[in-house]
């Protein structure tokens, strides 16, 4: 069968003979059901609609419920009413035709013109509305028809459906009757398209009835029906439709005619949109408003965005996940629980077919959970009917087996804000309830463990089966193409373990380095009764050169190189650490230089290999060595204490030498700022470079084997900033980047504690203290200040940004790069770049967003010259 | 004062495509010329190198990523 492709899409209006064409009955009754509770004929609930109960048949089609998928009925209204989503325009034509003989308000040969011009737009794939803007502009200000001279009146749009002319209320009818006479000719020019719409349309005469499939009624417990919203109203509407009819023909005042013609135009109207501003919306009993037609399409939950771009699917599981450092990156830890109830479907054919007989027939973990036949029945398999259906089983079927160790899942973290937050990794039942995740996958997808759930899907399809594993496996994210760098690598304890293991010259005896690699899948190393960390380190890299600077490189003015006094200098040769420390910027994720050149030069299978045997082995070493942090590792010895104290009583000495100073005007102005600005400046400095001083101090006297040092210095976790503000000064807090200001603005002063107009480092949110020992009632105060706004900021940028993303995924989403390297819009071919990001680089495979790494290239040709 | 934009440094250089190079565009991407990008031509760039609608024109950038990028459009 040819695949049938949709050329085009094309909105139209239905007219009343359309409506009346396809419906297949005239509803004529607001009741639904008889006593008996059967469907009344000419009711809401007409059999000829469609049929949800189950046993009755369509009268239309014959088909059961299930199988007719529903006819449209239709109401004859008494009198027009105004549809509400084309009010706006309606007032627009009004305005711009003539309200005797109908023609545009324009000449005709500036009406051609504009309709050329739209022509012409349409043509070239461009925005036209503006056209259409303007020519509704001008109409409106035309005073006198060019047609037959008729001074005009404006039409009055009072929302959400009521037009007046002058004074006088135009009725539907009215309004019915003035569309009618624009003529075929003037309409392109206010962007209808004569074959397709007729202004007339947009007042509607009949109403069309959904089928009862679009509004099923559930019956609740109590065996009581409750009917859909939408009957709800469609109900309301032929009530009023129907008394307004007999008062018609009974000939009643003209008054009440009016007021039920108001409120049928109130029903129909909220049976279109129950929430147009100027008019209360219809209410349920229960008092909650109704929900109809505009409110079933519209918003996140709405038709488009929550039942066509987003599903819920079957084969998926979420839970909690938690990090077990043992699993390889590329695989994924699922509870028994769910592997006994997500399924992976299994083909059966000649050849597999005792293999898929065997889990019909077996009674615990990977047996077969359904059979699927032939012809689609779907039969649960159960201890009782398990012989039967093995027996049974034929090529052709489809056995639905548990999941099971190696199967391929996708496992994803929301927001999914890149490729990399869905992943395909390879399962492995574990016991318990959590889905387990090795720790080194977490900075891809964002996780944490506190608390965080992820989604697991399982492909259904050899195919998908297949694309997830080529394309969607951990390995081949290990580049992120965000950066063109390894995104995937050590964190945290893996850090600050190959830190221990390689920092220095380390020894360990034979049967130490043995416990240390027994869990690696390394067969040989050589014999020695003693190892350098370095050395074991080095039984894990594969053969590569590589030299650079660590992350705990100080930045001296003149580098040293391979004689660095810190050890930060790395040199690795054929794949031998000789010289320098691992930290964040040998292994880390977003920086890892070994895993990005591994990456590159052995591929993605080694990288991953290489990434799981490192953290293997960092958390080996963190364990054995032992790893601790308290808060008396924040310690500081009297002597340092004094020095900060003397510290911060300079720098507050020199804030109020500066205060002196600007008070007798004896402050110079910085170019280009006030003096109040300037005085606020130096203020800040001062105050900021106090805080770095105390930090030093600190710093100085924690020295480089304090647990919390080491992690901060080798990227592992926190910063020197952080233990600055535990251990000596937390420093200067701001708002909106000033020092704290607001408060009793009248006094110009923050806190009632100061003098009016103190601008000293204490009544401005200079807090001196250390988280350790502990902030005074007045510091506590500026922090929170400081704190909150660093809260709120969050908040605003996460949604910000969250809309931000939705707007340029819906804008970018249907192109796509050729394979000539051009990048197209997929529906209309049209070209958006003629070689993809100028360069034609897959960002994924650039070198840190660079097309080619040069240096890489230039180390390769001599290292080959060397040999 | 009239001043030419293209000696503007930050003007890229812009050509109109002859008849047999425009074909010639258009055949390589495959494409009908409406379903390049565009320029108006009002633009001040099209009117100083004369061009007019219908007309191709080539514009040769600085690329930071690519050194030199070449990029069409339809004036209209």
């Amino acid at each position: 069968m040819l695949p049938k492709r949709v050329a085009a899409l094309k909105f139209e209006v239905l007219s009343p003979q359309e409506i009346r064409r396809m419906s297949v009955v005239k509803i004529i009754t607001p009741e639904t059901y008889d006593d008996d509770g059967f469907p009344i004929d000419g009711g809401l609930m007409d059999t000829r609609l469609g049929v949800i109960d189950p046993g009755l048949r369509c009268k239309t089609c014959g088909g059961k419920a299930g199988e007719c998928p529903g006819h449209f009925g239709h109401v004859e209204l008494a009198a027009p009413v105004i549809h509400v989503g084309y009010a706006k325009l309606i007032a627009r034509l009004l305005n711009g035709t003539c309200r005797e003989c109908g023609r545009i308000l324009l000449k005709d040969d500036r009406r051609d013109r504009f309709i050329e011009e739209i022509e012409r737009r349409i043509e070239f794939n461009q925005n036209y509305e503006d056209v259409i803007k303007e020519v509704f502009r001008l109409t409106k200000a035309a005073k006198k028809c060019p047609h037959c001279g008729e001074e005009q009146i404006e039409i009055k749009f009072d929302k959400p459906t009521f037009f007046y002319e002058g004074e006088h209320r135009l009725t539907p009818k009215d309004v019915r009757e003035r569309l009618e006479k624009i003529p075929n000719e003037d309409l392109p020019a206010f962007g209808l398209n004569p074959k397709a719409t007729r202004p007339e349309w947009f007042v509607l005469t009949v109403l069309p009835v959904p089928p009862v499939t679009v509004r099923p009624s559930i019956i609740l417990e109590t065996g009581q029906r409750s009917e859909d919203d939408l009957t709800h109203k469609l109900v309301d509407i032929i009530r009023i439709n129907q008394r307004f009819m007999e008062n018609k023909e009974a000939g009643a005042p003209q008054q009440i005619l009016e007021d039920l013609w108001e409120l049928l135009q109130y029903h129909v109207t909220t049976y279109l949109d129950n929430e147009v501003s100027g008019i209360p919306p219809a209410r349920h009993r229960s008092g909650r408003p109704l929900k109809t037609l505009a409110q079933r399409l519209k918003g996140k939950e709405g038709r488009f965005r929550g039942s066509l771009s987003g599903k819920r699917v079957n084969f998926s599981a979420r839970t909690v996940i938690s990090p077990d450092p043992c699993l390889s990156i590329n695989e994924v830890g699922v509870p028994k629980e769910i592997a006994e109830e997500v399924t992976v479907p299994l083909f059966v054919t000649p050849n597999n077919i005792e293999i898929a007989r065997e889990f019909v027939l077996r009674s615990e973990h990977p047996k077969a959970n359904y059979i699927v036949r032939p012809d689609g029945r779907r039969i649960r398999v159960i201890e009782s009917n398990k012989e039967e259906l093995a027996e049974k089983l034929e090529p052709g079927w489809i056995v639905e087996r548990q999941l099971m160790d190696g199967d391929i899942v996708l496992f994803n973290r929301q927001p999914s804000l890149h490729r990399m937050s869905i992943m395909a990794h390879y399962v492995k039942v574990l016991p318990y309830k959590t889905f387990r995740l090795n720790p080194a996958v977490c900075p891809p997808y964002n996780a944490d463990f506190d608390g965080d759930e992820m989604n697991l899907h399982v492909p259904q399809s050899l195919e998908a089966q297949a694309e997830a594993k080529i394309l969607m496996a951990v390995q081949e994210h290990i580049l992120s193409p965000r950066f063109g760098g390894p995104i995937i690598g050590g964190i945290h304890d893996h850090i600050s373990g190959l830190y221990l293991l390689t920092r220095g010259e380390k020894k360990f005896n034979r049967e130490e380095a043995m416990e240390l690699l027994r869990a690696l899948d390394i067969s040989e190393i050589p014999v020695k009764n003693e190892y350098t960390g370095k050395e074991i380190f080095s039984f894990i890299l594969p053969e590569l050169t590589l030299e650079f600077k660590a992350e705990i490189c100080q930045g001296c003015e003149e580098c040293k190189g391979e004689n660095c006094e810190y050890d930060a200098y790395v040199i690795i040769e054929k794949g031998k650490l000789l010289k320098g420390t691992i930290d964040e910027k040998a292994v880390g994720a977003f920086k890892g230089i070994i895993i990005d050149e591994i990456a590159r030069k052995y591929g993605k299978e080694e990288a991953k290999k290489f990434i799981d045997r490192m953290t293997q082995l960092a958390i080996r070493i963190i364990s054995k060595l032992g790893f601790t942090v308290g808060i008396d590792d924040e310690d500081i010895p009297p002597e340092a204490s004094m020095q900060i104290e003397e510290v911060l009583k300079e720098a507050e000495e020199e804030v109020e030498k500066l205060i002196k100073a600007y008070k007798e005007g004896d402050l110079e102005p910085m170019p280009g700022r006030s003096i109040e600005e300037t005085l606020e400046m130096r203020i800040m400095q001062v105050l900021g470079r106090a805080r770095d001083r105390a930090g030093k101090i600190a710093q100085r006297h924690l020295g480089m084997d304090n647990a919390a040092v080491i992690m901060a210095v080798s990227g592992a976790r926190g910063s020197m900033l952080n233990l600055t503000q535990m251990a000596a000064c937390i420093g200067q807090q701001s708002v909106r980047g000033e020092r704290i200001s607001r408060g009793y603005t009248y006094t110009n002063r923050t806190l009632s504690h100061f003098k009016p107009g103190d601008l000293g480092a204490e009544a401005r949110g200079f807090v001196r203290s250390s988280y350790k020992r502990g902030l005074s009632p007045v510091e506590f105060f500026f922090h929170a200040a400081g704190g909150r706004e660093g809260l709120v900021d969050t908040a605003v940028r996460t949604s910000q940004s969250g809309y931000l993303q939705r707007r340029m995924i819906n804008a970018l989403q249907d192109l796509k790069i050729e394979y000539d390297g051009t990048v197209r819009e997929q529906t209309s071919g049209s070209l958006v770049q003629f070689r993809y990001g100028e360069d034609g680089t897959d960002p994924m495979k650039s070198f840190r967003g660079k097309a080619v790494d040069v240096r890489r290239i230039v180390r390769e040709v001599i290292g080959e010259v060397k040999k | 004062m009239k001043f030419k934009l293209q000696e503007h440094m930050l003007v890229p250089k812009h050509e109109i495509l002859s008849k047999e190079e425009a074909e010639e565009l258009l055949k390589i991407l495959g494409v009908r010329k409406e379903q390049l990008p565009k320029m108006k031509a009002d633009d001040p760039i099209a009117k100083e190198i004369g061009a007019k609608p219908g007309d191709i024109v080539k514009i040769t950038r600085k690329s930071l990523t690519a050194g030199e990028s070449v990029f069409y459009r339809l004036v209209i």
